[in-house]
């Protein structure tokens, strides 16, 4: 499953969830339910933001909800990548998180079985330079 | 008779008991915080007047306002 299709499964399931930015660890954008390209980016570096101030004595926070009486914003990160999702007053933070969760991983099945691929590729190739040359 | 007044105190007790955890969880849920988990389970709510809420929450504005 690519980005954009995790992405727009996590808002058809989660009904609470308004605004959602899938990006990689760094910031950069790889989906967005945002049409605006800059915002979107924008999104994400405030996100990226948010959890690098957060870290503190207990080290990198994996995931963050923060709560303002306009709405919520929730981040949740793995090693790869990031999910940002903007919620409205009081959402059911638990389920958000799930979901913010789930997206990440069905996100990070893509890139996992094309990393096989390629060293697998990689090894016939070798296998086969070392038959040719024997 | 004795007994018909502990039962009916105890029932006013638990009454008012239930009362006031709701109205307690009812005027946290609107409440400015920010609840940070890291990757051990563990977790820490920073709330309203403290020094991470007051670093954290603008970010979350400026964010919020920017998909609005």
């Amino acid at each position: 499953m690519d980005a954009a299709q995790a992405l727009a499964d996590l808002v058809e399931i989660s009904a609470q969830i308004e605004t959602a930015v899938l990006a990689e660890a760094n910031g950069t954008v790889l989906a967005s339910t945002l049409a605006d390209e800059e915002r979107a980016q924008a999104v994400a570096r405030d996100a990226v933001e948010l959890l690098q101030a957060a870290a503190g004595a207990a080290g990198e926070p994996v995931q963050l909800e923060a709560a303002v009486p306009e709405g919520s914003v929730f981040v949740v990160r793995d090693d790869e990548r990031l999910v940002a999702a903007v919620t409205g007053r009081d959402p059911t933070a638990g389920l958000v998180l799930y979901d913010l969760k789930t997206c990440l991983r069905l996100a990070g099945e893509n890139a996992k079985p094309a990393k096989k691929t390629a060293s697998r590729a990689k090894k016939k190739n070798e296998e086969e330079a070392a038959d040719g040359a024997a | 008779m004795a007994r018909r007044r502990l039962a009916a105190f105890l029932v006013a007790l638990g009454s008012a008991a239930g009362a006031a955890a709701l109205w307690r969880r009812r005027s946290a849920k609107g409440k400015e915080h920010v609840d940070v988990y890291f990757a051990d389970g563990s977790m820490v709510t920073f709330g309203e007047g403290s020094d991470e809420a007051a670093r954290l929450l603008p970010i979350a504005r400026r964010l919020l306002t920017t998909t609005r």
